[in-house]
């Protein structure tokens, strides 16, 4: 069970919402991945285009929590302004800081991020920090009071997977608030690596997507998730240099 | 009267004087919407006593997908 400030949720898989090709797919992506909290953009409506569907609203609001981002901010203060206008829809208290602090590579700005954090701790918002994958910077997030710490696995959207295993693996022996790794995630594997780390949940969005088949994918994605978890949980074996046999060494047939 | 609307100068007609009255215009009236007025929230209880004023900068905001 994942458990953020006082929530619990039986999926360990976070999905974000942007970019998929139809509402239809998005929608049955959702379903199958079996999650239960769902990241969201917040953006200027286009009114003066005709209206058009949002995804949001065709969403059973009680099944999911929603989990908006600070995506567009580059300041601590742009964050709170888009958390504090996410917070005024009264349907969410839950907040992913991200405060970009470089264009090309999308890696967010560590300064800002605390800044931002610490703001919105103090205005009472569920605090879950986009952050660099950086055991010093968690501990620091951590020190200010947040829920939840999300180390990239690699840039946003990249689809690169774990590119610093031992530095997420730093975060998470340290940390006492759940790790959720986010961002960079490219296929199964990476899901199922940052679990087997010891990863509380996994947070992604174009590895699904983008996929050629995102629903068939957003299955993929819940499938590796679970089974990474429970090979952490399982304990996996050491690592050897050379063979040991699987069979009896005694009772041998032959000479 | 004039106001500016999610960065564009918008005339309004003469009836539309508050917040309540503006989304109803804009038929947001059953929208997720967020409506924020010269950088000040203005929350749902608020929206029929919350007058508008010439120049006011209004920003309408909603969720969008995003990760």
């Amino acid at each position: 069970m994942l458990k953020i400030a006082d929530r619990t949720y039986q999926s360990r898989l976070l999905l974000g919402t942007g970019k998929y090709p139809t509402f239809e797919v998005q929608k049955k992506a959702v379903d199958v991945s079996e999650s239960e909290i769902l990241t969201f953009a917040v953006r200027r409506m286009n009114i003066f285009e005709e209206t058009q569907p949002n995804f949001l609203e065709q969403l059973d609001l009680k099944r999911y929590t929603l989990l908006p981002n600070t995506a567009g901010a580059k300041t601590a203060e742009e964050a709170v302004r888009i958390a504090k206008l996410a917070k005024a829809s009264g349907l969410c208290d839950m907040i992913k800081v991200e405060v970009i602090g470089c264009e090309r590579s999308l890696l967010p700005d560590p300064v800002e991020t605390l800044k931002a954090s610490e703001l919105l701790l103090e205005e009472g918002f569920i605090v879950l920090p986009y952050t660099s994958d950086d055991v010093v910077l968690a501990k620091r997030l951590e020190q200010l009071g947040v829920h939840g710490i999300m180390p990239g696995a690699s840039p946003i959207g990249s689809g690169r997977g774990i590119i610093n295993p031992l530095n997420l693996q730093f975060i998470i022996e340290q940390s006492d608030v759940p790790v959720i790794v986010d961002a960079g995630i490219g296929s199964p594997k990476d899901a199922a690596y940052a679990m087997e780390l010891g990863a509380d949940a996994v947070l992604l969005n174009t590895a699904v997507s983008g996929a050629e088949d995102p629903v068939k994918m957003a299955l993929a994605m819940k499938m590796a998730v679970e089974a990474g978890r429970l090979g952490y949980e399982a304990g996996r074996i050491q690592e050897k240099n050379y063979g040991v046999a699987s069979s009896p060494m005694t009772g041998m047939i032959t000479s | 009267m004039k106001i500016e609307l999610n960065g564009k100068v918008h005339e309004l007609p003469e009836h539309v004087k508050t917040t309540a009255q503006l989304l109803a215009f804009l038929e947001l009236q059953n929208r997720i919407v967020i409506v924020e007025i010269n950088q000040d929230i203005v929350l749902k209880d608020k929206y029929e006593s919350h007058q508008l004023n010439t120049g006011d900068k209004v920003e309408l905001i909603h969720f969008v997908g995003g990760g």
